[in-house]
């Protein structure tokens, strides 16, 4: 079925559901992914201490088993969707019943779950294999290995639901497997606390997603029911209220913002770098973090119609995707911290998905995602690499010149830099190119025929672009260029250990996982050349697109899809360079220069920032510093945006949201203290204590009514009979 | 409602069993101590096995009548009769009694509390368990009392004697709290006796008048006084300040049983009594009871974030979780009070797992101020796990049991019954769920600063400080397994409990607060 | 017959017979004004049964109850002054406001 034909299919009236029960043995039968890493969970937990490789080896059969499944499912929904176009398979059965409603628990097997399978089994292989090395001689070594599990069978769990209850289940299980790994140390605070913040974050998300998901249970078409087929089909059908999907999505839209780490709600993201590094690229990059993503796609008709996303220009979701990918890309810039680098860019990328979603390009959203995966797990888990070598994470302090020991990690980390940047003809520059033609902001210039025309939201994409590509360039040059700048004193890694002679490359575990994740970097982007792409045969473009794209189902709403262009995709691709030429000017040029010329390792020029120039001598000037030009590249653009503007941004992150987010968690504590004091211990226990002293009238106070003396027993006696009388009185005068 | 009444010993066994233990205790001499333990013990796994065999010859299909049922003359004068009987409303709440008793009589096989006396500790626990079984069987409002208050006493006396330092304070605020309730109970007990025609007691014909014939004004009255009287046993805002000294000042056994099946007294009450037989002023009083509800759920979770003693912040936290059982029953939808049904078990299994923990910790640390206490996980591993299980579950995560005791609450607020106000209820529903936060907040606080970090310099190397002990693993055993259990499989409770709120609904239905038509309901956006 | 005197009658006696025994100190006045309220209810007792005495029937019970009183009440008394004379001896006072014995 060729793309043209979905097309037209999308725009007649679907007919029935498009929801079969009976399909592929492998379709059917995908609860088993899941199941695999949960029953492995329990066993590692029970018995993983005693097996021989402590539990690892039992982590890495039913992971590696899941993937293999995943893939026979992979390949089925191929040929099922080949058969008889995209009928999403539903198997499910009652899970609870309660006062006439029921509820279900079961799988929806479709183009969007089996690519979510595929790209969590494999990326938690990779992941599982590289933990084997990189927390090998960990005290918690089985622990971690039953969580990684746990992890994986939640979100497995999560991206088959076919109800939404269900999802909020493995939404909540990957938050909670999220809080153990990133507390993994939990003997230092700064580790606990992140892990806290990450979860009390996530719960604040899940107060939106608890009212969105019960919204939506009594909105959909009045029905009762948590289904997503039902509720998807009564939207698009057009049998729910706008009223109600306003509500629901704005609600579920909290939850995304603090799942997938949207501005604001974002800063627990980075802070979560506290954990291992194998659960950041698994966790924190390339899967539980795109559970919002995965949500929004999923609940797609809740979201486009309730934030009226066809033939508009501006709306929530788009916006805060776009506010996202930009601010999260500038603090990039100031970061010391190899991981939080790839913190912030994770943010910024979740922007671009969420960004892509609120102008109505799906399919380029999920295949951000899926790209993004691969590219990121490869980035996050070289730096992981590398770090294990000098027992650090400040790329200032302890890296720098690292290409000459690591030269395997090196180059699969330009890789993953250069996918990340959306360079041609890498993983991230199809997906990025698609975001951006999704915007349908590019119509200024010639109609693409979007969802409507977003230029604002075209042109904050175009500029992380250039972002991205800067702050890659620079994260690179002070990892891996340079002199080495650690090694001289005791630095210690976050097991403990101390650096000891000169950094070295890591060993097959590591690097395999490295090579397939850069692999897949490479090649990921080919899965969905675009539409009327001239170099290939058409049967070759859109392919992922129609394989997980709804197109024609009875689920998803009509979205129409914006025409690739030329254009746009070389004006996009010479942002992007600009950023990273303007990038490895300062670095590559300037400061390798001057530490040539100082015979240090620099990493920054001493002159670049802070210090500011009078105007003397300008004619002089002028032409000794070539017009100007290189200031302005350095000290407006480069130093602009490394300086004030990131450096603002990062004030408002840590000063604003963060101290309101402090603030809001002390006033609670205080203010609940206040309550207590004052409220609890003065008012209420003083009017109880005071009911008391009232009521025993004859002058003792409560306390002292067990006086001992008779007339006071007496003294009660009669005024209790004097209650119950009047009691009496009252009932038979009633 | 219609009646089964086939195995008419069985329940009065189950009830009497554990006094006729108590019986034997007494003709034991108190010094030989081993002895009380093993009868104690046995006696309550008896009781236990009674229940199991409840449980497995219980009707599912009729889960809506009273089975096993008995009616006798018992004090003809006034009308009292020995009505019992077990439905699936009252189904789980027994077997949740009857599971926790063996596990206290374990825990209690070398934690007798100070000052010692395991003879006289065990008789109260014993009569405790059938003051508490009674209450859950009785089908007559006299006999529903004298059960109801037979709890009081033994607990009364468990704080006052085995207490910590403060317990003669606790154990009479607690008495006079409690007992200032059921006075006023007992009078609306007496209210409806006369004031409706039938000059009865039996729970059952009073469900079908359901208050027909009473003037609207007196109606709220007498649902007023029982309001009082469950109410504080609950304990609902702004009644509840016994509950946090009664915990802290009791032993270990006596704030697990306070917790996991006292507390649900009250709210039995209110979905047995008050609300099937007064349903016109049920609905009237139901905004004002959730309105108290959500209160307790924020005032609760504010509560547990100023404490600094372990024990005190989980008493605190029951007021939470009790106002979302309360939130549950206050929309007066079946669907609500099957989730308040839930959420009492599932509090029983989680708030006294984490008394039980609090216990624990109280024994190794010899205090209980969380600033001192700290590196849990590195010194008790396992003891650190289970607390931080047992955290997830309280806060409501989803697969563990809590949840479906706070999620469904939540959901029914959002659709109360017919004739309450959707306006207010959706804003109760967005409160409630604003306090999952705080819930999460202070749970996670105090599993941070008990069990993360290194372990203080005081504790460091304290010899006493070991794991988990083996009476301690098999007296929380069950009650990790229930958490499991019911978090994964709700239906479980769900459908035993759904035909019997339906058929208790059922008058309420009629009475006009019906749950909304399904079909019309308005999707009026919140 | 006009029952409301009696009753008043009683109430009066019982309303003394209270006074007596919270206010006074003395334990003999004490025990006296307990007489006096087991008196009032006599009287009641009495009152009632002769209301229900007519023509056709004769209704005792209260008058048998009323002897019963009498009877307990004699028996209460003279407890009651074995416990102030036993109360003398050891305290050389029958003052009730001394005595808290029974403090818990």
């Amino acid at each position: 079925m060729s793309f043209l034909v979905a097309l037209a299919e999308s725009d007649s009236v679907p007919t029935g559901s498009t929801v079969t029960d009976s399909a592929n043995w492998f379709l059917e039968y995908a609860w088993l992914v899941p199941l695999l890493p949960a029953l492995s969970f329990v066993g590692i937990l029970f018995f993983g201490k005693r097996m021989r490789y402590k539990g690892a080896e039992l982590g890495i059969a039913a992971v590696a088993l899941s993937f293999l499944l995943a893939v026979c499912a992979g390949f089925a929904w191929l040929a099922h969707h080949d058969d008889g176009g995209y009928v999403a398979v539903q198997k499910s059965t009652q899970w609870l019943q309660s006062g006439s409603v029921e509820f279900g628990a079961g799988i929806l097997v479709d183009g969007l779950s089996v690519m979510m399978l595929l790209v969590v089994t494999i990326v938690s292989l990779l992941v599982h294999v590289y933990s084997t090395d990189y927390v090998g001689d960990d005290k918690r070594y089985t622990h971690f290995f039953a969580f990684l599990s746990l992890f994986t069978a939640a979100m497995l769990f999560f991206v088959l639901s076919d109800n939404i209850l269900q999802m909020l289940v493995g939404w909540e299980l990957v938050g909670v497997c999220s809080f153990v790994l990133i507390g993994h140390w939990w003997e230092e605070k700064p580790n606990s606390d992140a892990a806290l913040k990450a979860f009390l974050t996530n719960r604040v998300g899940d107060v939106g997603l608890i009212i969105g998901t019960i919204a939506l249970f009594f909105a959909a078409g009045g029905g009762r029911t948590f289904d997503t087929v039902k509720i998807n089909e009564a939207i698009v059908g057009g049998d729910v209220s706008q009223a109600a999907l306003v509500v629901a999505s704005v609600c579920l839209m909290a939850a995304v913002m603090s799942k997938s780490g949207q501005f604001i709600l974002h800063t627990w993201l980075p802070d979560a770098m506290a954990g291992p590094t194998p659960v950041s690229a698994l966790i924190h990059a390339a899967t539980m973090v795109v559970a919002g993503v995965f949500m929004i796609a999923r609940l797609y008709p809740v979201f486009f119609e309730g934030m009226q996303i066809g033939g508009s220009s501006i709306n929530l979701m788009a916006t805060i995707g776009a506010i996202t990918l930009v601010f999260g890309g500038l603090l990039a810039f100031v970061q010391d911290d190899i991981k939080k680098v790839l913190a912030y860019s994770t943010v910024s990328q979740l922007g671009y998905m969420v960004m892509a979603l609120g102008v109505g390009a799906w399919t380029a959203a999920v295949f951000h995602l899926f790209t993004h995966a691969f590219f990121k797990a490869n980035l996050f888990l070289g730096s992981g690499s590398v770090a294990h070598a000098v027992h650090s994470f400040d790329m200032k302090k302890d890296m720098g010149g690292m290409r000459k020991f690591m030269p395997k990690t090196y180059v699969t980390f330009i890789i993953g830099s250069l996918a990340l940047a959306g360079l041609f003809p890498l993983a991230g520059f199809w997906s990025k190119d698609e975001i951006l033609v999704g915007t349908g902001g590019w119509g200024l210039f010639g109609d693409t025929g979007g969802n409507g025309a977003y230029t604002f939201h075209l042109l904050m994409g175009m500029f992380g672009a250039a972002l991205t590509a800067a702050y890659m360039t620079r994260c690179v040059y002070l990892t891996f260029h340079g002199e080495y700048r650690g090694g001289h004193d005791h630095a210690h890694d976050e097991h403990g250990h101390e650096a000891h002679g000169d950094p070295h490359e890591s060993g097959p575990r590591i690097l395999v996982p490295l090579y397939i994740l850069s692999g897949l970097a490479i090649v990921a982007g080919f899965a969905n050349l675009p539409g009327g792409f001239q170099l290939v045969p058409d049967s070759w473009t859109e392919r992922f697109g129609h394989y997980v794209e709804p197109v024609g189902s009875s689920y998803f709403p009509k979205i129409a899809h914006a025409t690739p262009s030329w254009s746009l995709a070389v004006v996009a691709s010479v942002v992007a360079l600009g950023g990273a030429v303007v990038a490895a000017y300062y670095y590559f040029v300037k400061v390798d220069r001057l530490s040539k010329e100082t015979e240090a390792s620099l990493t920054g020029l001493p002159d670049g920032l802070s210090k500011s120039n009078r105007l003397a001598g300008a004619g002089h000037r002028v032409l000794v510093n070539k017009y100007y030009l290189d200031h302005f590249y350095e000290r407006v653009i480069v130093a602009f945006t490394k300086g004030p503007l990131a450096r603002a941004a990062y004030w408002v992150n840590q000063n604003v949201i963060d101290r309101t987010v402090d603030k809001a968690g002390e006033t609670a504590v205080l203010a609940g203290r206040h309550v207590y004091d004052i409220v609890d211990q003065s008012v209420i226990d003083g009017f109880v204590d005071g009911s008391g002293r009232v009521s025993d009238a004859t002058g003792e106070e409560l306390r002292h009514i067990n006086s001992g003396k008779v007339q006071n027993y007496a003294a009660i006696l009669f005024a209790m009979a004097a209650v119950l009388a009047g009691a009496f009185l009252i009932i038979f005068a009633l | 409602m219609d009646t089964i009444a086939d195995n008419n010993w069985l329940l009065t066994v189950l009830v009497f069993a554990p006094l006729a233990g108590a019986l034997v205790m007494a003709l034991i001499p108190q010094h030989d101590e081993q002895s009380h333990k093993q009868v104690a013990l046995l006696t309550s796994l008896v009781t236990l096995g009674l229940a199991a065999f409840l449980l497995i010859d219980f009707d599912y299909g009729s889960a809506g009548s009273l089975q096993y049922f008995v009616d006798t003359e018992w004090i003809e004068v006034i009308g009292a009769g020995y009505t019992i009987g077990v439905d699936g409303m009252s189904l789980p709440l027994i077997a949740l009694t009857a599971l926790i008793m063996p596990l206290v009589f374990v825990y209690s096989w070398n934690h007798i509390p100070e000052p010692g006396n395991a003879k006289a500790f065990l008789i109260l626990s014993l009569i405790l368990e059938t003051g508490m079984i009674g209450t859950f069987v009785a089908q007559d409002l006299v006999l529903f009392f004298v059960f109801f208050e037979v709890v009081l006493l033994p607990m009364f006396f468990m704080i006052a004697v085995w207490g910590g330092e403060n317990r003669r304070y606790a154990s009479l605020k607690f008495f006079l709290f409690t007992l200032f309730g059921s006075a006023l109970m007992l009078l609306s007990f007496l209210a409806l006796f006369f004031l409706t025609e039938a000059e009865t007691f039996n729970m059952l014909e009073l469900t079908e008048i359901a208050g027909a014939g009473i003037p609207r004004g007196t109606q709220l009255l007498v649902f007023g006084g029982m309001f009082l009287g469950f109410g504080v046993k609950v304990p609902m805002f702004p009644f509840h300040t016994w509950l946090p000294d009664a915990h802290t000042e009791a032993p270990t056994q006596g704030s697990v049983i306070l917790a996991a099946v006292l507390l649900k007294l009250g709210t039995y009450g209110f979905i047995r009594i008050a609300i099937p037989m007064l349903p016109e002023a049920a609905e009237a009083w139901a905004p004002w009871i959730g309105l108290l509800a959500v209160i307790g759920i924020i005032y609760g979770a504010l509560g547990c974030l100023a404490q600094t003693d372990m024990k005190r912040l989980i008493a605190f936290s029951s007021v939470a979780h009790m106002g979302f059982v309360m939130l549950g029953i206050a929309t007066l939808t079946d669907f609500g009070i099957n989730a308040a049904i839930f959420g009492m078990v599932a509090h029983g299994l989680i708030t006294g797992m984490l008394f039980f923990i609090a216990g624990s910790v109280k024994e190794r640390y010899h205090t209980l101020e969380i600033k001192r206490l700290g590196g849990m996980l590195a010194q008790a591993p396992r003891l650190g796990w289970i607390l931080g299980f047992v955290s997830m579950a309280s806060l409501g995560l989803p697969g563990l049991a809590g949840f479906w005791g706070e999620f469904p609450a939540i959901l029914a607020a959002y659709n109360p019954a017919g004739g309450l106000s959707e306006e207010v209820f959706r804003a109760y529903m967005v409160v409630a769920a604003i306090g999952t936060v705080l819930a999460a907040g202070y749970l996670l606080w105090l599993l941070q600063r008990t069990a993360m970090g290194e372990p203080p310099a005081e504790f460091a190397d304290d010899p006493n400080i070991v794991d988990v002990s083996t009476t301690e693993w098999i007296a929380w055993a069950p009650l990790l397994l229930g958490i499991v259990l019911f978090g994964v499989a709700p239906g479980l409770i769900f459908e035993v409990t759904d035909p019997a709120v339906g058929e208790s609904l059922h008058k309420c239905l009629e009475a006009g607060c019906q749950a909304a038509d399904l079909a019309a309901s308005s999707v009026g956006g919140g | 017959m006009l029952l409301n005197q009696f009753l008043l009658l009683s109430a009066v006696l019982f309303c003394i017979g209270v006074y007596g025994v919270l206010a006074r100190k003395n334990g003999v006045l004490v025990l006296m004004s307990i007489e006096l309220i087991l008196n009032a209810v006599n009287i009641n007792l009495v009152a009632f049964a002769a209301l229900n005495t007519d023509a056709l029937n004769t209704d005792v019970s209260g008058d048998v109850f009323a002897l019963f009183t009498i009877a307990v009440a004699a028996a209460e008394v003279g407890i009651g002054l074995a416990i102030v004379l036993l109360i003398y001896r050891n305290r050389r006072s029958i003052d009730l406001s001394e005595i808290d014995l029974m403090k818990g």
